[in-house]
């Protein structure tokens, strides 16, 4: 997920409590996003006439660019940002791709136009999401029953799924889990999409609150969607296992739920495409139906381009073709049509097997090295602490992303006498650790976790 | 921590079957019954029975992507050029939410122009956004937002997407004068008396030139007494100028309508569009830009946009933008498109003229002066 955006489960973004005075604009009464208007103003002379947008306010800061910015204007050279959730080198520093740069002037030398895609998108790059996702043989794929538009990254494809949802499920919840990324309340919100929250990190033991997230499925009214992530959980890089998957899906075929995946980091979690892909294929095996919202922001390195996909699977072709005509109705009056530049290196990419299998390469180099990281920030901390404590949720965590039990007041002391820069509910980036930190770093974890409370 | 949000029942908006609650029905047949298939965009409809079209003789006069004169897309030199400094560029990190500020500054340069008082005072909000689409959008969620009781007056005919866009975000619609169909010009009287019996402090969608579908613009002393109307009746103008160059084929000039209401002192928005002056359809840039009050006033309004921006895509695409502020930053650069738009635009002039000569050679009894005029109005103003 992105990670300039808000991984908290908390709170900055809820509406705000206002004074239900009656607003000079508008009608509504209790508007959380105009403070009320005063009318104790100085009288102004009639040259000057007050703002239409007088009772707006501040948006709040994003919790995550913050840290960015605090990492920038510490001096100390010790310091490391591990609030980033974008891929760095060992050296720590931002990576493109190869095959991603040979695409780019592949598309350079071809001289392609410009002109608008559909509204759907790139056709090649539609076919090319699915089938990463499914399996090209998959009966879902070949009896043409997923409808697929290319959408604006994971943040774009969610938010058509959520409109949809809307517009076709009035009504109907969205169960997300506890934590999740922090703009998934803000799609739902601003979709006008209910939503409430599953049971999902325990954190006495730092892993899955497994029979809390069962028994929340199961106590929502039938018809609800269930929001999962497909692999590499945001925030805590706790994922199901494949048996609990199975539980998963069981209950939600129980009860009647539509499951809606968030699938941000396809082949970053384990470093196989195929293997990442696995829970959503077994819902698809299933023959259930269900919403998968695609990106390649991590797994292309594609962040700033906005390339993901929206795909319903749909009981039969003909539905297909109906809901995705409706998507592009949702699209149209949003952006119209979607960004040519990312799908067709995401096309090229996959499109010639050379590029393909240099891909594949490059995605297991990137996952490799976050798990060689978490395995000597593991080493490290179990060498350095004496007190027994069990630090293996960080080797069973997976992707970019390890929540590592400490509270707010313990990552302040990671920042404020560390100069690590992380997430305030404990969330650090293994994309922005280096070998060459790992003891420090552990030795930062070990005193907040001990000395501080 | 849970939380439970009330709906408003959207289904009433459209003729729809919502899902009804009965699930147990469900088991065996598909979510997706009730769905039913949407309409055929009216413009891309056109371009889809195009292509179908076996006859070597057929014309696409649907297609709003400019085309050379063998009926080829255009890619610009100056974005060829843009494009090769760029190419494997080491930097694809995400945008700031508020897109590429580079793209923005160049962008309300060409707007407010070189020297605006308004770009040193830092009044303007703005944000790099989806094309126009994505600018008026932004702006429809932000007038819901903060102006939650107001309607937006758009000219008939408009630009069918307008529709859409308003229409999803639940900002009710109301329609104003603008083609006179039996002088195939601008309905000015119409118009006046339309702007002049709105309530007060209405919010209007006005297309600073080259108007689309009809071609049809005021000309300089129609705009400064509808400005001076907006004025009197304290309403806001909204501007989607798509066409900023393609109209007389001089930027500054095509500029004009918005330039007389900064004169006069209107806090105006504007939606921008590069899908068609620079050919760069596909890339989705355009900006969204707010006149404010003063600088405090434009970051809160910014934030505000950034806000609503962030549930619907995080942040803008990079590539579009890039190649935007390359060529705009570049003065050599910058050069060749003005030149390349001029181009573009004298074309289209041409085709006016020879479109008209060749209708009146023909012995058409029917006027076609229309054809030219509706261009003619940007250059004689």
């Amino acid at each position: 997920m992105a990670s300039s955006m808000l991984s908290l489960g908390s709170t900055s973004l809820l509406p705000r409590e206002v004074n239900k005075d009656k607003l000079k604009l508008g009608t509504s009464g209790s508007n959380p996003f105009l403070k009320a208007k005063s009318f104790s103003r100085v009288t102004m002379t009639v040259a000057v006439k007050p703002s239409r947008f007088e009772g707006i306010t501040m948006a709040p800061p994003d919790p995550i660019l913050g840290v960015s910015e605090a990492f920038k204007a510490d001096t100390n050279e010790l310091k490391l940002n591990l609030g980033v959730g974008a891929y760095r080198t060992e050296e720590l520093q931002p990576y493109v791709l190869n095959v991603v740069k040979k695409a780019e002037n592949l598309m350079l030398e071809r001289g392609d136009n410009k002109e608008y895609l559909p509204i759907e998108g790139l056709a090649a790059f539609n076919k090319a999401t699915a089938e990463l996702l499914f399996g090209a043989g998959h009966p879902v794929i070949k009896e043409q029953k997923v409808a697929t538009i290319q959408g604006l990254s994971g943040t774009g494809s969610l938010r058509l799924a959520a409109a949809l949802i809307e517009r076709y499920f009035p009504g109907a919840k969205v169960l997300i889990s506890a934590p999740t990324w922090g703009n998934h309340k803000n799609i739902f919100n601003d979709a006008k999409v209910p939503w409430s929250e599953y049971r999902y990190y325990d954190p006495k033991t730092i892993g899955l609150d497994f029979e809390g997230m069962i028994a929340d499925i199961k106590e929502a009214p039938e018809g609800s969607f269930i929001l999962l992530h497909g692999c590499a959980h945001n925030p805590t890089g706790i994922d199901p296992t494949p048996e609990q998957w199975v539980k998963i899906a069981d209950v939600i075929q129980e009860k009647n739920h539509i499951p809606f995946f968030d699938v941000a980091y396809q082949g970053f979690a384990s470093g196989s495409l195929d293997e990442d892909a696995a829970s959503v294929r077994l819902f698809a095996d299933r023959g259930m139906e269900f919403f998968v919202a695609q990106s390649y922001s991590k797994n292309l390195g594609l962040y700033a381009e906005r390339i993901g996909a929206i795909n319903v699977v749909c009981s039969s072709a003909d539905a297909a073709t109906r809901v995705k005509s409706q998507l592009k109705r949702i699209a149209r009056p949003m952006y119209s049509n979607p960004p040519v530049h990312g799908a067709r290196i995401v096309a090229n990419v996959v499109g010639d097997a050379a590029m393909f299998g240099e891909w594949k390469a490059e995605m297991e180099m990137m996952a490799g090295r976050i798990k060689t990281v978490r395995q000597k920030l593991y080493d490290s901390l179990v060498s350095k602490d004496k007190s027994g404590k069990d630090w293996s949720f960080i080797l069973k965590q997976i992707g970019m992303f390890s929540f590592t039990g400490l509270n707010k007041a313990q990552s302040d002391n990671m920042t404020n006498k560390w100069h690590v820069y992380m997430t305030k509910d404990g969330r650090i980036s293994l994309a922005g650790l280096s070998l060459a930190k790992c003891e420090y770093l552990a030795d930062a974890i070990i005193d907040s976790y001990h000395n501080v409370s | 921590m849970a939380m439970a949000m009330t709906i408003r029942n959207a289904a009433s908006r459209r003729a729809m079957n919502p899902i009804s609650a009965d699930f147990s029905l469900r088991s065996m047949s598909s979510w997706w019954k009730n769905v039913e298939p949407a309409p055929k965009d009216p413009i891309l409809g056109v371009t889809e029975a195009f292509l179908a079209d076996p006859s070597p003789d057929k014309v696409n006069v649907g297609v709003g992507a400019y085309r050379d004169d063998n009926g080829k897309p255009v890619v610009l030199e100056c974005v060829r050029e843009a494009e090769r400094r760029i190419a494997g560029s080491s930097f694809m990190e995400y945008l700031p939410m508020g897109g590429s500020v580079k793209m923005v500054e160049e962008t309300l340069k060409l707007a407010y122009g070189d020297d605006s008082e308004f770009i040193k005072d830092k009044r303007i909000a703005a944000v790099q956004a989806l094309s126009g689409t994505g600018a008026c959008r932004l702006f429809a969620d932000f007038q819901k937002r903060f102006c939650p009781g107001s309607q937006i007056y758009i000219p008939v005919p408009t630009w069918s997407n307008h529709h859409n866009i308003w229409r999803d975000a639940d900002v009710p619609q109301k329609t104003y004068h603008y083609y006179h169909p039996e002088t195939k010009g601008l309905n000015f009287s119409g118009l006046m008396d339309d702007v002049k019996n709105a309530p007060e402090g209405s919010f209007f969608l006005l297309h600073a030139c080259a108007h689309n579908p009809t071609g049809v613009d005021p000309t300089d002393e129609q705009w400064r007494e509808i400005s001076q109307l907006f004025k009197a009746k304290k309403h806001f103008a909204f501007f989607d100028m798509a066409y900023q160059g393609f109209a007389s084929g001089d930027p500054a000039r095509d500029a004009k309508s918005i330039r007389i209401f900064l004169e006069d002192g209107h806090h105006i928005g504007i939606s921008q569009s590069y899908a068609k002056n620079m050919g760069l359809y596909g890339q989705r840039v355009g900006c969204l830009s707010v006149l404010c009050e003063d600088e405090k006033q434009a970051v809160t309004v910014k934030s505000q946009l950034q806000q609503l921006a962030r549930p619907m895509y995080s942040n803008p695409p990079l590539h579009g933008a890039q190649i935007v502020s390359t060529i705009l930053g570049d003065p050599e650069l910058k050069s060749l498109w003005l030149k390349e738009v001029k181009i573009m635009a004298d074309r289209i002039i041409g085709m006016r003229t020879t479109l008209r000569e060749s209708l009146e050679k023909l012995g058409s009894p029917l006027s076609w002066e229309h054809v030219t005029k509706q261009w003619a109005n940007t250059k004689t103003g």
